[in-house]
């Protein structure tokens, strides 16, 4: 898995090329069905959804006791439901637990809420040392976690689809869902990140 | 099959790299390689499993030294070409020379109620979970030349079960093509020293397995 996207891809773009061209003359592709869904997800679908769930979770108990116990039904009440995010589960990081989201195997990551994957998770450092390592892969991310924290790893190895979610910065009492959705990031709902602190938003 | 998708426990690769402000893509033909395979997909040719097969069967060197989305695109090459919906020969000047066969079309005003849709695999039970939450269980001792969802690092290790999922499509009996054979699918809590000793900084490691891959212990 090479981590650099910027080396010579010639190589993949002919054959895409060639490929595309052949279904479409064979009448088996509809080059505006493949517009549309490359547009879902380069537009559409993508770490704002699930920082909107997380806000929602923050502020209001019920919702998050949902969340907890039906994801699926609780994500899907806000209108982000479909490919690779069927079966969701929420995980609760607390000042005892950290857990972190992987996939050993390929890239499984619960498009509804966060979109696509970046390249990171779906590398070979990733994916080999997140389940012996992560504390070390924590540090890569400039994130370290005190010695009394129990780290969770979770491989996607089905199609259940983890989100975590993170602790509430301090110092947000009374703030709006909108205004802490902003301290959501992508990488505090993999594990791989904390949230962004109330000062910074 | 063990090969070198299954990448849980390597080491040697260096340091996560992430990138800021990444894009959702890096060049245009990821887009076009990214929507084909799930346009393609549409074509119910083969299934999700048979999908990931592909990918894991393409040769070691050539995995390993692809970007993500070349991965996607040789399997969806590998696929087609196995299923005669496109030639090696085709493949390479991008001149169609065979007929098309006759295979379900995604049309565009299917794309977003089908993304939306999405593929649950799960499916009614037709026996009794034997596992629950609690239970001590060991993961079998298997390593299939076909595909399996149970990674190598996990394998004929002791594990509790943490919950119940229900009953979902079984990858190992998908990938063949002989049937779903749904089967309950639980989340299992491995202790990180018994799947590294002492090499590790992980506390626990909780695997998706389906109970074929299970025995109690």
């Amino acid at each position: 898995m090479s981590g650099n996207h910027s080396a010579d891809e010639s190589g993949p773009a002919a054959r895409v090329r060639a490929l595309e061209a052949i279904l479409t003359e064979k009448g088996l592709l509809d080059p505006s069905a493949l517009d549309a869904i490359v547009d879902t997800y380069e537009t559409r679908v993508g770490p704002r959804n699930g920082a909107r769930v997380v806000a929602k979770a923050w502020s209001d108990p019920k919702y998050r006791k949902w969340l907890l116990e039906d994801a699926t039904g609780a994500i899907a009440s806000m209108g982000f439901e479909g490919r690779q995010g069927a079966h969701m589960v929420a995980l609760e990081n607390t000042p005892r637990v950290h857990n972190v989201v992987v996939c050993t195997l390929c890239s499984c990551y619960p498009w509804p809420v966060l979109g696509l994957p970046p390249v990171w998770y779906k590398s070979a450092p990733y994916r080999a040392r997140a389940v012996i390592d992560p504390r070390g892969v924590l540090a890569d991310f400039g994130v370290t976690l005190s010695d009394g924290v129990e780290v969770r790893v979770w491989d996607s190895t089905a199609e259940i689809r983890y989100l975590v979610l993170p602790e509430r910065p301090a110092g947000t009492e009374g703030w709006s869902e909108e205004r802490l959705a902003e301290l959501v990031t992508r990488d505090s709902m993999i594990g791989t990140g904390k949230p962004k602190s109330a000062g910074t938003a | 099959m063990n090969t070198v998708h299954d990448m849980g426990g390597l080491q040697n690769f260096g340091p996560v790299v992430a990138e800021a402000n990444e894009p959702a893509f890096h060049h245009a033909w990821e887009r076009r390689a990214f929507g084909m395979v799930l346009a393609m997909g549409a074509t119910r040719q083969w299934n999700l499993d048979q999908s990931r097969f592909a990918r894991e069967s393409l040769p070691p060197a050539l995995y390993l030294s692809s970007s993500y989305y070349k991965i996607w695109v040789e399997g969806l090459a590998r696929l087609m070409v196995e299923r005669g919906m496109v030639t090696r020969q085709e493949l390479a000047d991008g001149k169609p020379r065979t007929p098309a066969l006759e295979v379900p079309k995604l049309a565009a005003d299917q794309v977003a109620s089908g993304l939306k849709r999405g593929a649950s695999t799960e499916r009614p039970a037709s026996a009794a979970a034997r596992f629950a939450p609690g239970d001590r269980v060991r993961t079998k001792n298997l390593h299939p030349r076909s595909h399996t969802r149970l990674p190598r690092y996990c394998r004929d290790k002791p594990g509790v079960i943490a919950s119940v999922h229900g009953v979902h499509v079984f990858p190992d009996a998908n990938a063949l093509g002989h049937g779903e054979d749904p089967q309950w699918l639980y989340a299992v809590r491995f202790e990180a020293r018994d799947l590294w000793g002492p090499d590790t900084t992980a506390a626990a490691v909780y695997v998706d397995c389906w109970e074929p891959h299970l025995e109690p212990r």
